[in-house]
């Protein structure tokens, strides 16, 4: 289990202190994906190097299986480092060693014979996927495939913990969900506990059991992803949640509803055609967000009600009746 | 047309004599100065702001020695590290001398061609060795120096000839090599052509120390797709 107490970092500069975090309380279990979002700036990268004491915090602590980071002597801390391993945006590979020589580096620094590394470096390369391209260097490698090295290589000590510094932020979408496959089988499989950095919802949405917001070096919200989704407490978690809708463009100049399920069992027949037939009126659906958890279908929708007053009332009365919640958009 | 002087010279063997010289001084001085310059550099690199084991009084005060040999012509630093010599190798005359005077002169254009080359390593992959848990000297010798291999083979190919050139300089100082050939049979005795022949050779000297320095590198190098 990581517990992160009151942590806080203060950046010293020239021009002046930067607070990057302040007073963060975390507690991650075991075996779960933790995800971190927040917008870019708002001090998730620095949250989780001070995870592994990469950056040290300014104030407060993480305690990770009960020993607190803060105090652990040099020696201990390269040794704790070991049964954390992290992957990151750009992967960070050596890209003089070869694929096989990468995975065996992690292996090498804590004293394992090269035989013993060459083993089981190959085991860990046949479950990224990567057992034909053992001698490739990394400049031969599409970034998919790096940042499967990098998976590899940061498995190689049999972490305990996995932390990914937005591991998927430089790949297309394809590789994105992919990757995140791979992490979610690795956690599954190999029962590592993984904590997600990250600014993308959908990264979220797809792999995380949890979530924490952070937003102006502070935590806004924190929770079950399924929670958090459906029931955003803060402005920043709804911005980041639900998409911006710029381009909701109204085609017939009518007024728009957004209606909101958040569950509730109605949501599961065809609500919208059940509507539309009832009321006898046709309406404009401008935009639908939509996500299913634990069989629950959660999310929103926009719909634009014909010009005709008579109309409109009536699907408004009938979604009231129904007991959807709407809200008129201006 | 050639002089009967380099006839004379040839047949004497004291070109070929020279042009061993320079090279034998050259790779000598070389080598000592990569033995100093080497962890100096290193040293200069993970004390410098946001390094390894970032200290700023090392860094600055080693940045300060290393600048202020490098600042002094090689010449005016010749003479001044007579008595040096004359204490390390026991004689401030000959080729003894010179070297020991290469080797003080070299060392720190060594440590800033190091030191140049580490800081193109990614900063991305240190965090992620440190991350790892690799400690300083792992860090040092199984990050830093083998992804900074190609940067550094060609530095030494540069190095070694600004090291050629000082030891040509150090024919004033009594030092032999093609520059000794140049200053006294063909500047002193006016034979133009032996001053031309030893230009020459120099340059081909230096054109196969570069050519053999660019070609290690980029053998060595991994970075270059589909090789």
């Amino acid at each position: 289990m990581i517990e992160i107490r009151h942590l806080g970092k203060t950046f010293q500069t020239s021009a002046g202190d930067i607070v990057a975090l302040d007073d963060i309380n975390l507690t991650i279990a075991d075996g779960e994906i933790f995800g971190i979002i927040g917008l870019s700036g708002a001090g998730k990268s620095t949250l989780v190097r001070c995870i592994n004491l990469l950056e040290r915090p300014t104030a407060g602590d993480v305690i990770i299986n009960g020993k607190s980071m803060m105090s652990l002597p040099e020696k201990e801390l390269l040794q704790m480092r070991r049964s954390i391993g992290m992957i990151f945006q750009n992967f960070n590979l050596l890209e003089q060693r070869t694929v096989l020589g990468n995975v065996c580096f992690p292996l090498e620094i804590s004293g394992v014979g090269k035989k013993e590394a060459k083993a089981k470096a190959l085991e860990l390369l046949k479950i990224v996927g990567l057992e034909e391209r053992t001698r490739a260097y990394p400049s031969q490698l599409s970034g998919g495939q790096k940042q499967r090295v990098a998976i590899a290589r940061a498995l190689a000590t049999d972490p305990q913990y996995l932390l990914c510094d937005e591991a998927t932020s430089a790949l297309d979408p394809n590789t994105t969900r992919q990757i995140l496959d791979l992490l979610k089988s690795i956690n599954r499989d190999l029962g590592v506990t993984i904590i997600v950095i990250t600014h993308e919802m959908k990264v979220i949405d797809r792999i995380c059991d949890s979530v924490a917001v952070i937003d102006a070096s502070h935590i806004a919200e924190v929770g079950k992803v399924s929670e958090v989704f459906t029931a955003p407490k803060t402005q920043i978690a709804r911005d980041l949640i639900i998409p911006k809708e710029s381009n909701i463009i109204s085609t017939t100049g009518g007024r728009k509803l957004r209606l909101t399920f958040d569950g509730e069992e109605k949501t599961r027949e065809p609500l919208i055609s059940r509507m539309v037939l009832e009321c006898g009126a046709p309406v404009n659906i401008l935009f639908a967000d939509t996500r299913i958890y634990d069989n629950v279908v959660h999310g929103h929708m926009v719909i634009e009600l014909p010009n005709e007053l008579h109309e409109a009332e009536k699907i408004m009365y009938w979604l009231s009746s129904n007991n959807v919640k709407w809200k008129e958009e201006i | 047309m050639l002089s009967s002087m380099f006839y004379k010279l040839w047949a004497n063997g004291l070109i070929q004599m020279g042009i061993w010289e320079t090279v034998y001084m050259t790779m000598i001085a070389s080598f000592f100065s990569y033995l100093f310059g080497l962890p100096l550099g290193v040293i200069l690199t993970v004390t410098d702001k946001n390094g390894i084991c970032e200290n700023r009084a090392v860094n600055s005060i080693l940045g300060f020695a290393v600048n202020f040999f490098r600042s002094i012509p090689f010449i005016i630093l010749m003479v001044a590290m007579l008595p040096v010599a004359k204490f390390v190798v026991g004689t401030s005359l000959g080729n003894k001398a010179v070297i020991v005077m290469l080797i003080i002169g070299a060392s720190p254009y060594v440590a800033r061609m190091v030191e140049s080359s580490i800081k193109e390593v990614d900063a991305g992959v240190i965090e992620a060795a440190q991350a790892m848990g690799a400690n300083k000297l792992q860090i040092i010798c199984k990050v830093l120096l083998p992804e900074a291999k190609p940067s550094l083979i060609i530095g030494a190919a540069i190095s070694i000839v600004t090291i050629l050139s000082y030891s040509a300089m150090a024919a004033t100082l009594g030092g032999t090599g093609l520059g000794q050939i140049a200053i006294i049979y063909g500047h002193q005795r006016n034979n133009s052509d032996i001053t031309w022949i030893c230009v020459f050779l120099t340059v081909i000297i230096v054109q196969i120390i570069q050519m053999a320095g660019t070609a290690i590198a980029q053998k060595t190098d991994k970075r270059i797709r589909n090789k």
